[in-house]
């Protein structure tokens, strides 16, 4: 007898935990205000990283096409993978002195971990993460960026 | 169970074995894992875990790297605890260099460590139901772990692989919003938690699926090195956090969640529980962040004196020890991780076979593999 | 009682008197079988690729998802998208598989499906063939699917699929016995295994109400053990994707996979149309004792509706059961089956014979 109580209890417990279990999907299943999913395509124009998002590597240029990169190579050095290369010329500066400008600063987006170490590292905050994340291509060559823009030259702090 | 008779089959194998290769492309084995199982029907005669699919070297690459380099490689170890991997080797050098790193950053480190903990355990939540085949978990689990990740993108930029611990501080401060979004996020989900239950614990076919299976005793647990929750689900006390704290584990009370049946209901539990006590971890810490410096000051380069050096840090899936030979360069001479899936895993064989293969899912759910830690 | 304004009985009466004045009956016979097959072509193909979109759209806003909304509107286009796909897909062939058989079961399986949907009545008039062991044929032809997808999972020559095909068979023979016992109850009560006759039956009011509780427990078990003869979740076993990858089906691509998508589905609906037919009085719509001018105003309800509401409503159950619940063991799902439904319903249907025998029930 004993054992045909422990039966039924068993059965009627079960289907309580299933019926628990049920209530939860039930639940959400009349209340669509609980979707979370967001359309992403759609909403592209109201669609705000937050200000930190490590998205690429950018080098801030002002209105004037100036930039702060010195062409030290440091965060070269400090890019675990590799990712930057530093290209630098030599000129003659106004007072005709030989001064390190530089040439180009590559960006292999493709190699980049986005480990932060070049934004922390630069002595002159030249570079700082972008916001953008649509990074897909058909190129694997246009994953690697110039980032100083043509013609910029390198800002002189005011005296 | 019957090791010695597996051991045999092992080696000779037979010629009717019914052989099934789970893995390395496989629902279930989360990744790269590949495991040669033995049936006999339905049973599960004995498993042979194979690794290396996604062996990447990274301790040979750390020895070409300097220490602040490194930390970005063990990002990629074990990816959902990153921030956790990243801590034990900031700790190491800190520990060489013999740098006292201010309060405010042990307590938001901390912090950070137990936010990574609930989402990993979320995440593992997920993947479990899945494994049982309740598939709506899945996006209950990741609805919830957005908001840490969100909380996470908003601080460090970065939502998965955050290197944002460096030697001797953080990266930079965390963001303002951070103590109000944390707080916010504990009592979301606080409401959401007994949800879980509801859907998942309680279940009578989750209960029957999981208790009694994956028997591991304290003793295997020992003796294969099985830490974490899937090793105190055994009644093996091995949470680091208590045994040597580090951050501001001392500040804290919190329990050691210890459960002693040892089967995958067991580790379940542990991982429920240690969600909860991640959460008051979290709350006593969140209104007492210490004002100063987010870093100490550091060298910009790192140069250990040489002698070997060791660190163990609790992840979300147990304990991670970080050994270091240094020679004195910027580089380490040696780097070598003891992570804690490759040992969970190998425990496999021992307490899998004999069950079903349906409970073999189960087992490896519970003990909660991430396959790149396994390889590394 | 209910009103004869949408009988479709004089629709197709009329349209076979209007084949007979031009042909001979011979003919007329070949005509009307080409016309039904046809129309239950199209029907299959439409509700098969309706269901699947109802189930990702189902589950999608349970799980907290929007669900396909890109192609068409609400992404109702979604499925013929995927169909358009599978068909323009490779058919591999799998090496040492026995070709004949692989390419076989998938049509066993559909042609199976397919034959169920004869027999239901759809709507007042609107039953391909009303046979007087309706319930019996049902059950008979829904079962032989397990055929295929026995030789699914031997013919490809894959150890997953094996296993898939092996708790398939266990699975669909064992819970065959309570999805017939619980039908059963339903038989014992109306006296007839004729569909159009259980219906009648209904008249006054559906099984599920007037059989007292023990209609009700061969409803519940009849949902459950229906469940796993469709093999859906949580009775899944032959898919198993988490530990199968895909079971029985997991060496077959292309259309031969859509064929068994498709079957699985329409064994769902056949299954939701069956229990809707048996126990929620198929197209009869819901009349309340007295109140006639409410009965009335479900009288103008045509019956078409009434059948779709029903099994949908069915569908959606089904549907919960799978996206709430964890996959059974193999040993667990035969316990259920051997140890709590089959006593239950053999207890449950001495009762009924009981009632039955003393006039106990409307």
């Amino acid at each position: 007898m004993n054992s045909i109580a422990q039966y039924f209890t068993d059965l009627f417990k079960g289907l309580s935990t299933l019926w628990a279990g049920m209530r939860v999907t039930g639940k959400y299943f009349f209340s669509p205000g609980a979707i979370v999913t967001q359309q992403y395509p759609e909403n592209r124009k109201t669609l705000k990283m937050e200000e930190r998002f490590k998205g690429e590597i950018i080098m801030p240029h002002d209105e004037n096409n100036l930039h702060a990169c010195t062409g030290c190579g440091i965060c070269e050095i400090n890019c675990p993978n590799g990712s930057i290369e530093i290209l630098t010329d030599r000129v003659a500066n106004a007072e005709g002195k030989l001064e390190r400008v530089i040439d180009k600063h590559i960006y292999h987006l493709s190699m980049c971990t986005f480990c932060g170490l070049c934004v922390k590292t630069c002595p002159s905050d030249a570079l700082a993460f972008g916001q953008e994340f649509e990074h897909a291509v058909f190129d694997r060559s246009k994953l690697t960026k110039v980032l100083n823009q043509p013609g910029s030259k390198i800002r002189k702090e005011a005296k | 169970m019957m090791s010695e008779e597996i051991i045999k089959d092992v080696i000779v194998g037979e010629q009717e074995d019914y052989l099934i290769n789970l893995g390395p492309q496989h629902p279930s084995t989360h990744g790269v894992l590949r495991l040669e199982v033995c049936l006999k029907g339905e049973t599960v005669k004995y498993l042979n875990p194979h690794i290396g699919y996604i062996h990447r070297g990274i301790e040979k690459m750390c020895e070409a790297l300097t220490y602040q380099q490194i930390i970005h490689l063990t990002d990629r170890m074990d990816y959902l605890s990153a921030h956790i991997n990243n801590e034990a080797v900031s700790m190491i050098v800190e520990d060489a260099l013999q740098v006292e790193v201010p309060e405010r950053v042990k307590y938001i480190r901390t912090i950070l460590d137990e936010l990574n903990r609930i989402a990993s355990h979320q995440l593992w939540w997920c993947a479990f139901g899945m494994d049982l085949g309740a598939l709506t978990t899945f996006f209950y689990g990741l609805r919830d772990r957005e908001h840490i990740l969100d909380i996470f993108e908003e601080s460090f930029g970065s939502r998965l692989l955050h290197s944002f611990v460096c030697p001797g501080g953080l990266m930079h401060d965390v963001h303002p919003n951070f103590q109000k979004r944390t707080k916010e996020f504990i009592k979301y989900f606080r409401t959401k938690l007994p949800e879980y239950d509801q859907l998942l614990t309680g279940n009578i076919i989750f209960q029957n699926r999981s208790k009694g299976i994956g028997y591991m005793s304290r003793e295997t647990a020992i003796g294969y090195g099985v830490t974490g929750p899937s090793g105190r689900g055994s009644g093996f006390s091995c949470d680091v956090r208590k045994i040597a704290p580090y951050g501001a584990y001392d500040k804290v009370r919190f329990n050691e969640i210890l459960e002693t049946e040892g089967d995958v209901f067991a580790r379940y539990k542990v991982r429920m529980a240690e969600m909860h006590e991640s959460l008051s971890i979290i709350e006593q810490l969140i209104d007492n962040i210490p004002e100063g410096d987010f870093t100490a000051k550091m060298k910009p380069i790192i140069k250990l004196p040489a002698g070997e050096y060791f660190r163990r840090v609790e992840t979300a899936r147990g304990e991670l020890a970080v050994y270091v030979v240094s020679d004195g360069n910027k580089t380490p001479y040696r780097m070598k991780f003891r992570t804690p899936n490759f040992s969970n895993l190998f425990v496999m064989n021992e307490i899998a076979s004999g069950y079903k293969i349906a409970d073999l899912i189960a087992i490896s759910g519970s003990l909660d593999l991430v396959i790149p830690d396994i390889d590394r | 009682m209910s009103s004869n304004i949408y009988d479709f009985s004089t629709l197709t009466g009329s349209i076979h008197t209007w084949l007979s004045g031009m042909m001979s009956s011979g003919w007329v016979i070949f005509t009307e079988m080409v016309l039904v097959g046809l129309i239950f072509l199209l029907m299959y193909a439409l509700l098969g690729l309706f269901l699947v979109y109802l189930e990702r759209k189902v589950c999608a806003i349970m799980q907290n998802r929007v669900g396909p909304n890109r192609v068409g509107k609400w992404g109702l286009l979604q499925t013929i998208a995927d169909l358009i796909k599978l068909l323009l897909k490779e058919l591999i062939p799998i090496r040492k598989s026995d070709a004949l058989l692989f390419n076989l079961a998938p049509f066993i399986v559909i042609i199976c499906s397919f034959l169920a949907m004869a027999a239901l009545p759809y709507a007042k008039g609107l039953q391909a063939i009303d046979f007087n062991i309706g319930v019996f044929y049902i059950m008979a032809v829904s079962s032989l699917s397990v055929v295929g997808i026995l030789l699914a999972g031997w013919a490809s020559n894959s150890k997953y699929s094996l296993i898939g095909a092996m708790r398939s068979g266990a699975q669909i023979v064992s819970y065959e016995l309570s999805v017939g016992l619980s039908l059963l109850a339903i038989v014992v009560f109306s006296g007839t295994m004729q569909l159009s006759g259980i219906i009648e039956s209904q008249a006054n009011g559906w099984w599920i109400f007037k059989g007292h509780i023990p209609a009700f427990i061969s409803f519940v078990i009849f949902l459950i053990a229906s469940t796993a003869e469709i093999n859906r979740g949580p009775f899944d076993l032959a898919e198993a994707e988490s530990e199968l990858t895909a079971g029985f089906h997991t060496e077959y691509s292309g259309i031969k996979f859509a064929f068994f998508f498709l079957a699985e589905y329409m064994n769902m609906f056949i299954v939701a149309a069956l229990g809707a037919t048996i126990f929620l009085g198929g197209w009869m719509p819901f009349h309340v004792g007295n109140w006639e001018g409410f009965n009335q105003i479900m009288d103008y309800i045509p019956s078409v509706v009434w059948f779709f509401t029903k099994t949908f409503f069915i569908i959606l159950i089904i549907m919960w059961f799978k996206w709430t619940f964890p996959r059974l063991r193999i040993d667990q799902l035969l316990t259920l089956e051997w140890k709590y439904l089959l006593p239950i319903s053999l207890f449950n249907i001495v009762l009924i014979a009981f009632i039955v025998l003393m006039g106990w029930h409307f």
